[in-house]
């Protein structure tokens, strides 16, 4: 990259944080251009994702200064093929969720498409930098717009999860700066990069200090992948959740998953001398628990959108169980399936929505408003004239058939990218020597796929084969569309399965090598030599 | 100096938690703002407590020894903004739930006696 392509690397920041800005120029009247900013911001962002991945897949690193400071001193912005991957996996769902909002719910309250963008705005930046301080900020932008989206259609059932939400973070952002404050007072700097080369020299009687703050890093951002026993906000949460909003955050866990990752590997990694591995044996026993607690929780839930919400956890808390156990070949199916889980949790999300108007409830629409004057039920005065999308015919048999893809997906059943993606984490966990915990997750990780098959099998049941004298659900072609456009792109993961595999295999030996990061971002001459 | 800064940032924190766990909604969000000041000062004290130092460098003097580190006091600052908005905006919700439910419990409802 050169010239004019270098700044591609800040433009998933700064080009949905501009057309943020704009949709709030425009108000209520001007709909049809919000939607057109907001639209071909995110098309923008995917195609953007699509060449950031497609040039880290060639040349591993592109280290972006801001405002041109040279690396320790200002702020990188750090493209490796992880945050590549994760930003074009955000972008492939938010386009999905904004076409599937467009029939309704960008209409069921104020300046949906503005939170919309900077919750993106907010996520391709914790990606992309390598700055703490500065990932903190970006944590802070992405939670605020989904404190705005999490009431997003208002009513007291959302209010009530939001509080406890927000009460939760605000508590999980100030562990993070205790963390940031120490870390910078026992190594200073905060630079990603400069950190890892500075961690095996830190003194022994500064090292416990360290660790604790490593520790209250990993609790910040294990709050954020719902670990057990942290997550016990993020259920009540996403069920109550908007559909759209609510698939959204089912990327905004991986967020967490993304952070302890990167630290793991940067702080406590391979070349972190008397901290190697520091928190392995916590994020291995707490990712077992996570994903034993989603299994239970999925056979208890007795709504379609807590089946989802415990489905999120098994998903975040099988990888943090593997990047605490170690191992290449099982980290690199786990985020195999970090992929694969992501996308179907969302279908599934939005899948939902569209199954309980068939049911015809409208529970998780539109509440009591607040600010009365802002709100209006999309499921108000009969069908809205201004929807979008005509109606989908033989709609119960299209949402059936997604049912059931987005139930092998998150069961993990073949033939589709669940199965291959838990398959690779069991066959990597049983490389090599095999320790009675492997043999636990594993156990574990059975178990919530049938717990999971169980669970949507008495679900689909009860939806689709109960006597029913209700008319068939009014479903609008766009929101079909988003829900099969995630399902589709789930089935090109599994087709092209070995690509993807062999991205997230290059993906693991880099991250298994931090000095070729901090080469990168801090120039050869600064890295160290480290021995093999 | 130290000694004092580092109970009150104790006092602080401990009375914070407390009331974090209160379980009416104005108590939460007094323990956040409590929590929310614990933590800017905890920041501000890592570069070192000093006085009567100057943050910003004279090209002229080469001794940096007589000065505080300026980046805490950077950090603290945007700590404090951020903290401070995401507290208003928890007020804002705080206040939608009262008068939604009609109540300040934080689960939306009064505990049965």
């Amino acid at each position: 990259m050169s010239g004019v392509s270098t700044h591609l690397v800040v433009a998933p920041i700064v080009l949905p944080l501009m057309a943020a800005a704009l949709t709030l120029l425009l108000d209520e009247r001007q709909r049809a251009l919000r939607v057109a900013v907001s639209f071909s911001a995110t098309v923008g962002l995917l195609l953007i994702s699509a060449i950031l991945l497609f040039t880290v897949s060639g040349s591993s690193s592109v280290v972006y200064q801001l405002g041109d400071w040279p690396a320790p001193f200002g702020i990188v912005l750090v493209v490796d093929r992880l945050s590549a991957m994760m930003v074009a996996l955000s972008s492939t769902l938010a386009i999905a969720v904004l076409v599937f909002s467009l029939a309704r719910w960008d209409r069921a309250g104020p300046r949906f498409h503005a939170l919309f963008l900077l919750l993106l705005a907010g996520l391709n930046g914790a990606f992309l930098t390598g700055d703490l301080f500065n990932l903190f900020v970006f944590f802070e932008v992405l939670l605020a717009a989904s404190y705005g989206l999490v009431l997003h259609g208002s009513g007291a059932p959302r209010v009530k999860a939001g509080l406890r939400y927000i009460a939760i973070n605000l508590a999980a952002s100030f562990l993070f700066l205790l963390a940031v404050s120490l870390i910078y007072g026992v190594a200073g700097t905060l630079n990603m990069a400069d950190l890892a080369q500075r961690v095996p020299h830190i003194a022994q009687s500064d090292r416990a200090v360290f660790e604790i703050a490593g520790a209250l890093l990993g609790m910040a951002f294990l709050i954020k992948a719902g670990m057990w026993p942290l997550g016990f906000w993020l259920p009540p949460t996403y069920s109550a959740a908007s559909a759209p909003a609510a698939a959204l955050f089912a990327v905004m866990t991986k967020v967490g998953v993304y952070a302890t990752l990167r630290m793991s590997f940067l702080f406590f990694g391979p070349d972190a001398g008397a901290s190697t591995d520091f928190g392995a044996p916590w994020l291995l026993l707490g990712g077992t628990l996570t994903v034993a607690m989603g299994t239970v929780g999925v056979l208890a839930a007795r709504t379609m959108s807590r089946i989802a919400g415990f489905c999120v956890l098994i998903s975040s808390g099988a990888v943090l169980a593997v990047i605490g156990h170690g191992g290449e070949a099982a980290l690199s199916g786990a985020l195999y399936y970090m992929l694969s889980s992501t996308l179907a949790v969302a279908a599934f999300f939005l899948l939902i929505e569209l199954l309980n108007r068939a049911r015809g409830s409208t529970a998780p629409a539109v509440g009591q408003p607040v600010f009365a004057d802002e709100y209006r039920d999309p499921y108000d005065d009969g069908p809205p004239t201004d929807e979008v999308g005509v109606i989908v015919p033989a709609a119960i048999a299209l949402l059936s058939g997604g049912f059931i893809l987005c139930a092998l997906l998150l069961a993990g059943m073949p033939p589709l990218s669940g199965f291959i993606g838990k398959f690779a984490i069991m066959a990597g966990l049983m490389k090599g020597e095999t320790t009675s915990t492997s043999w636990a997750l594993i156990a574990v990780l059975t178990l919530s796929s049938f717990a999971a098959i169980v669970a949507l099998m008495r679900v689909g049941i009860e939806v689709f084969w109960a006597p029913t004298d209700r008319a068939t659900p009014r479903v609008r072609s766009v929101e079909f569309a988003a829900v099969a456009g995630l399902l589709i792109v789930c089935m090109v993961i599994t087709i092209d399965g070995a690509l993807v595999l062999r991205y997230t295999d290059e993906t693991v030996a880099w991250l298994h090598r931090p000095h070729n990061y901090v080469g990168a971002v801090l120039g050869s001459s600064a890295a160290r030599e480290v021995p093999p | 100096m130290e000694i004092i800064l580092a109970i009150g940032i104790g006092v602080l924190t401990a009375s914070g938690v407390w009331l974090l766990f209160r379980p009416r909604t104005f108590q939460v969000i007094i323990g956040l703002s409590l929590i929310s000041y614990a933590v800017n000062l905890f920041i501000f004290s890592v570069g070192g407590v000093r006085v009567g130092a100057a943050p910003v460098l004279d090209p002229a003097v080469t001794d940096t020894s007589g000065y505080a580190d300026p980046l805490p006091q950077a950090l603290v600052l945007t700590a404090i903004v951020i903290g401070f908005a995401m507290t208003a905006l928890f007020l804002v919700v705080l206040l939608a739930s009262r008068g939604l439910t009609g109540t300040d419990h934080v689960d939306g409802e009064e505990p049965k006696a």
